[in-house]
């Protein structure tokens, strides 16, 4: 698919600046950081809960666990047959129950990807509480679903696509506006 | 008798030999007119005493308190509300913040079975059983047998009479051991889903009925369990009215017991459900002689495990009188 | 081309106990005699070990998709074949669970890609193994299953286990039950006897177990259907499955290392490493196990590998999660409780770990050494000193109560499709 860059919506240094923003918030909002958890969503929602938890340690020096989550075999398009689902290892080496989850992706659009992900965490165990954090907010609902914590709201059209770069991921870090064109 | 002779925790009565049960009874003998008098010894001057409790039991975690703080021990309590305990943090996070904080012993209330014995695997600490699940009351038993030796010359030869919910209850799994090694017999009675016929392989001494009359009838003591059907979510009797009917304690019964058989109970008492409130206030009742004592034994086994191995004299008390905070 | 020589074959498909060399070719077995002569053949000496069609077991928890911290299937592939098999069924309790084609496939084309030995797995008999309605079983068949359970989750309800036998009659899928009646159950944390009545733990009865098997084999005869127990632990049990097969019923069963080998009596000190589903029964019904293994009624052994992280076990009794792990121990517990005490032959031994287990859930060619048969092979001794240290296991977890242990005996080197996956440093 020919795409075209429109235009970036942030840099590294904002995408920085945004994380430090959001661990305040969040320990803002979490009167005890003894039951927080953040929960990464693949891919690039991992790299986001692991510096907001070092962020959040540097606020606190408050030790915040980190979980990975795979949730491809959650995804609502799943066909029965005829797809090769790439799945990748779930890590969450400890009990999420009775935990205030903050769950961390890149970029909130349909709605349907957090879905899936409340569903895979919830086959994990019984969170007390959880929250959700994106770096974009690009709205488009199609799920009544909503973040607790955004980094930025970007107007969009559906034909553009919010890219989020990350150098834990794509070596190379800022979030690119770019636009179908076919 | 020294310290060494005891194991390095008290995990339940299972553990002790008859002569170790005795060197804590005599013990508590010394312990109790300090006790009684409100007294303070130095004996556990610049220990630490902590009292983790995982479940609620003021009555239990104030005796224990009591007892250490009235050998001069300084305490601090973690309870399920106060601490980490209910935010879903483990026993084992729990176990590492314990550790940094250098106890000489740790006391001990769980709901699960075994829990202190995890945790005495875990740690170098002493570790004392204040009640594990359905498992083991050590203390109690010791005091329950310090009572009743304050009413009868020994125990060996006595008939003791355990009525309640013996499948779940840790105090008559530790009576029941406890009598065994000391050649009492024990007669456990209940409704027969909470009293398992497995329960008679605990001691050679058992023997189970599912009459109260039957059991209570030939007893020297009466041990009357507290009843909490609304804890459990089967059903194992149809309702707490009709449990009183069968098996509790009143005054009609009392007329078919020995005429010197003693009533005796782990608190609190449940009045009308177990027991009606004319037998537990009646003269037969040594219920508040069990608390009174409960501070004494705990001293004992503070003093016997981390105390020094000097024998204690009870004249060397610090404070004659009791300061207001005590006397609670 | 692979030549194993100067091996024992003991191979019970073909009556074979002999000195004999087996010729591999392309992945396949191409002659088992006394001499063959393959120049170019390259050569496995197997002198002083048992050569046996390739060990099977029919009942491994690998954890992936969904707990990777605990198992992966490359991991659990390679604690596989360190012991000793060429061919594990994996249940389908994962997260998610493997209740659907997508997750039959990426376990399928995952353990092509990563796992030493061959990975069948089992799908669930209901979507979600909720026990409420039947999983997609037509398609998780097309995707590669070879049978059928809500393993950790038994079937409760009579009526949906009967219509789930009848519609595995439509694919040939073998129905294996985890027999419990969780309404006897009751939160039980171990075997209901002195032992559970004296450590203060809520008891497991055996009649949990019983009922639910009984059930079961009435349901398995009004229907037709196959039906294997997994993991049986009670002697009353073991009766049921008995009888059963003496009326012609197609019932099977099969029973575990820990089972075979450790009693209630073994639960010590509240180490969550003894805690298991079933639990560790009765001194009574452990032997009537090893009975059961010795005249036939128990068609195969199978470990329940259940891999915990650490800090999973690392926890109050009643709260430990249930299950240990058991590849690594089965052929070595195999030797001590079974075969040097003389309650079975070699023969039997290899009958249990490899044939039976292959026709449980037919395998085609395999669990045999024929010409033409897939060239899965274990070799192992039958007095080789060895130490079971689980630091060193390949899986990911540690949770085993026999670390430590001695044994006499015990799988020297696997070879999976002609390749050596395996050997013994």
């Amino acid at each position: 698919m020919p795409i075209r860059e429109k235009t970036q919506l942030m840099s590294a240094s904002e995408i920085e600046r945004t994380l430090v923003r959001l661990a305040h918030e969040i320990v803002e909002k979490n009167a005890s950081l003894d039951r927080l958890v953040l929960i990464g969503i693949r891919r690039r929602g991992v790299p986001l809960a692991q510096r907001l938890a070092y962020n959040i340690s540097q606020i606190q020096q408050h030790p915040v666990p980190v979980g990975i989550l795979d949730i491809t075999f959650y995804r609502d398009d799943l066909s029965t047959v005829g797809q090769k689902p790439v799945h990748t290892a779930t890590e969450i080496p400890f009990t999420i129950a009775d935990k205030d989850v903050i769950l961390c992706d890149d970029v909130l659009y349909t709605g349907r990807t957090t879905r899936a992900a409340l569903d895979a965490l919830f086959d994990h165990g019984r969170p007390r509480r959880v929250q959700l954090l994106v770096l974009i907010d690009r709205g488009h609902r199609e799920i009544p679903v909503e973040a607790q914590y955004v980094g930025k709201y970007v107007e969009t059209t559906d034909a553009e696509i919010i890219e989020v770069k990350l150098r834990e991921v794509d070596q190379m870090e800022k979030v690119l506006l770019v636009e179908k064109t076919d | 008798m020294s310290n060494a002779a005891m194991p390095k925790s008290l995990l339940g009565i299972e553990e002790l030999s008859a002569s170790q049960i005795q060197a804590i009874l005599e013990r508590a003998r010394i312990f109790k007119p300090v006790q009684t008098q409100g007294r303070k010894m130095d004996r556990l001057k610049g220990k630490t005493v902590i009292h983790l409790f995982y479940e609620n039991s003021t009555r239990t975690r104030l005796s224990f308190e009591l007892a250490a703080r009235r050998l001069g021990a300084d305490t601090t309590s973690i309870t399920a509300q106060s601490s980490s305990v209910q935010k879903g943090e483990s026993l084992l996070d729990t176990l590492n913040t314990l550790a940094a904080m250098r106890p000489d012993a740790i006391v001990m209330r769980h709901s699960a079975s075994g829990a202190p014995h995890f945790l005495a695997r875990h740690l170098a600490t002493t570790i004392v059983n204040a009640g594990d699940g359905t498992h083991e009351h050590p203390t109690q038993a010791l005091l329950d047998a310090f009572t009743i030796l304050e009413h009868k010359p020994v125990l060996n030869g006595l008939t003791v009479a355990i009525i309640g919910d013996i499948a779940h209850s840790r105090v008559a799994r530790s009576n029941v051991l406890l009598m065994g090694k000391f050649g009492a017999r024990v007669i456990l009675c209940g409704p027969p889903p909470l009293l398992p016929p497995e329960l008679k392989e605990l001691s050679p001494c058992v023997s189970l009925c599912h009459s109260l009359d039957e059991a209570i009838s030939g007893a020297d003591v009466i041990m009357m369990l507290r009843v909490q059907l609304e804890r459990q979510n089967e059903v194992y009797v149809p309702s707490t009215h009709e449990y009183f009917q069968y098996y509790g304690l009143t005054l009609d019964h009392m007329k078919k017991a020995k005429p010197d058989a003693i009533v005796m109970h782990p608190g609190p008492i449940n009045r009308g459900r177990e027991i009606a409130a004319e037998v537990a206030d009646s003269p037969r009742s040594v219920i508040l002689n069990q608390v009174e004592n409960g501070i004494a034994v705990r001293m004992a086994v503070l003093d016997l495990w981390i105390g020094p191995p000097t024998q204690p004299d009870p004249e060397k008390t610090m404070q004659p009188q009791m300061n207001a905070d005590e006397r609670r | 081309m692979l030549l194993i020589k100067n091996g024992r074959v003991v191979d019970p498909s073909q009556n074979l106990d002999a000195p004999a060399q087996v010729l591999i070719r392309d992945g396949r077995i191409a002659k088992v005699a006394e001499r063959i002569s393959a120049a170019d053949a390259e050569v496995f000496d197997a002198k002083g070990l048992i050569v046996a069609p390739g060990f099977i077991d029919l009942h491994v928890h690998l954890r992936e998709p969904g707990n990777e911290h605990a198992e992966t299937i490359e991991t659990g592939g390679r604690a596989a074949a360190a012991g000793g098999f060429t061919s594990i069924c994996c249940m389908p309790n994962t997260t998610p669970v493997n209740d659907n084609a997508a997750v039959t496939q990426f376990i399928v084309e995952t353990s092509r890609r990563v796992s030493p030995v061959n990975v069948f797995p089992i799908g669930a008999i209901s979507s979600r193994s909720a026990g409420e309605r039947l999983a997609e079983i037509g398609q998780m068949h097309r995707a590669g299953i070879v049978g059928l359970s809500d393993d950790g989750r038994p079937v409760m309800s009579s009526g949906l286990m009967r219509h789930a036998m009848e519609y595995s009659l439509a694919f040939g899928l073998v129905m294996i039950q985890h027999a419990e009646d969780l309404t006897l159950t009751q939160g039980g944390q171990m075997h209901e006897g002195v032992q559970s009545t004296r450590m203060g733990l809520r008891g497991i009865p055996g009649s949990s177990e019983d009922v639910m098997v009984a059930r079961d084999i009435l349901l398995a005869e009004q229907t037709g259907a196959r039906y294997h127990v997994a993991h049986l632990s009670t002697a009353r049990s073991l009766e049921l499955v008995r009888d059963a097969k003496r009326r012609g019923l197609a019932v099977t069963c099969e029973v575990t290392p820990h089972h075979f080998t450790l009693c209630d009596e073994d639960v010590r000190d509240y180490d969550s490493n003894y805690k298991m589903k079933p639990p560790l029964r009765s001194r009574a019904d452990r032997d009537a196990m090893i009975e059961g293994l010795a005249d036939g009624t128990v068609d195969a052994i199978a470990t329940d590998h259940a891999p915990h992280a650490g800090s999973e076990k690392m926890q109050e009794f009643d709260l430990a999660p249930f299950g240990i792990i058991g590849l690594e121990s089965a052929v070595g517990l195999a030797l001590e409780r079974l075969y040097h005490p003389k309650h079975v032959t070699l023969s039997r031994l290899v009958n249990l770990f490899s044939c039976n287990a292959a026709r449980v859930v037919e395998l085609k060619d395999r669990g045999t050494l024929k010409p033409g048969s897939h060239a899965d092979v274990t070799l192992f001794s039958t007095d080789r000193a060895w130490k079971l240290d689980a630091n060193q296991s390949a899986s990911r977890s540690r949770n085993t109560p026999f670390d430590g242990r001695e044994f006499r005996g015990g799988p020297e080197a696997t070879i999976v499709a002609g390749r050596v996956v395996w050997r013994r440093a």
